[in-house]
């Protein structure tokens, strides 16, 4: 292990969607103890729960887990959420990753497909590896002075680590 | 940790009072409640998150589904009383561009 890494946390739910939840009570608890502003652990949520939703629909045809690590270090943390089940063309997941576009018809609008979207403008870092299943390894760096920067704004993911 | 739905006829409008954590497990309770209202022709409705601290993508899912449905079946839907965290992943997500969102000052 990395020994930078302060505290090293590691967890496997059952793939259920009653469990998101409880990965999202998970991580507040963990990120507020590492010194996460409000806003931020708001953030680390909505972006754990995505990628443990992910694994939901689409890991597993039966049952299965949601593994999760948690790596702290002194500025950021580190989250793995992963499966062992069928991991998907990465290319294909990323194709067409982006926010609603009010120009086209409503008709044409998606109700799925906001999920990485959000984790990708709500973490500093994201990386998705997959082979025998999928892994999403996203980062987010902890604020000096625990203010959000770009509350309303679109999301300029990685404004937020330089300070 | 279910959704508390509650809806009350307003002026001629149909409120769907919300309250709770909308994600993948409580998003259908929230689709079954709203999609058959917005199937009514000519329906008003207003969906009141006022109650609601916490939405994630499968939520957001459920609202454009409404919309798509309020849109092909001449009714329309208003979301109102929605907190800063809620607003704000409807902004990132570009979805307030196309839903009719109440803002705050105007809200109940």
């Amino acid at each position: 292990m990395d020994k930078n890494v302060l505290d090293h946390i590691e967890m496997k739910l059952p793939a259920r969607a009653e469990y998101v939840g409880v990965a999202r009570l998970t991580v507040s608890g963990i990120a507020s103890r590492a010194g996460y502003s409000y806003d931020d652990i708001e953030d680390l949520k909505v972006a754990v729960a995505e990628a443990c939703t992910n694994v939901v629909d689409h890991a597993y045809e039966e049952d299965g887990f949601i593994r999760m690590i948690f790596d702290i270090y002194r500025d950021k943390i580190e989250i793995v959420i992963a499966d062992r089940g069928q991991s998907f063309d990465q290319e294909d997941m990323k194709k067409g990753l982006g926010p609603v576009d009010a120009a086209k018809p409503i008709e044409d609008m998606r109700e799925g497909g906001l999920g990485l979207f959000l984790i990708d403008s709500l973490m500093d870092e994201v990386e998705i590896n997959g082979e025998k299943g999928v892994a999403i390894v996203m980062t987010k760096f902890l604020q000096g002075d625990g203010r959000e920067q770009n509350v309303n704004g679109i999301p300029e993911t990685n404004a937020q680590k330089q300070q | 940790m279910n959704l508390d739905i509650r809806t009350e006829e307003l002026d001629g409008e149909t409120v769907l009072f919300v309250g709770g954590e909308i994600d993948a497990y409580t998003a259908a309770q929230l689709r079954e409640s709203l999609l058959p209202l917005t199937e009514n022709e000519g329906a008003v409705i207003v969906v009141d998150l006022t109650g609601v601290d916490y939405i994630d993508s499968t939520g957001l899912g459920i609202f454009i589904g409404a919309l798509k449905s309020a849109n092909s079946n001449g009714s329309s839907l208003r979301l109102t009383g929605l907190n800063e965290r809620v607003k704000r992943l409807f902004s990132i997500t570009g979805l307030d561009e196309v839903m009719d969102i109440e803002e705050e000052e105007e809200a109940q």
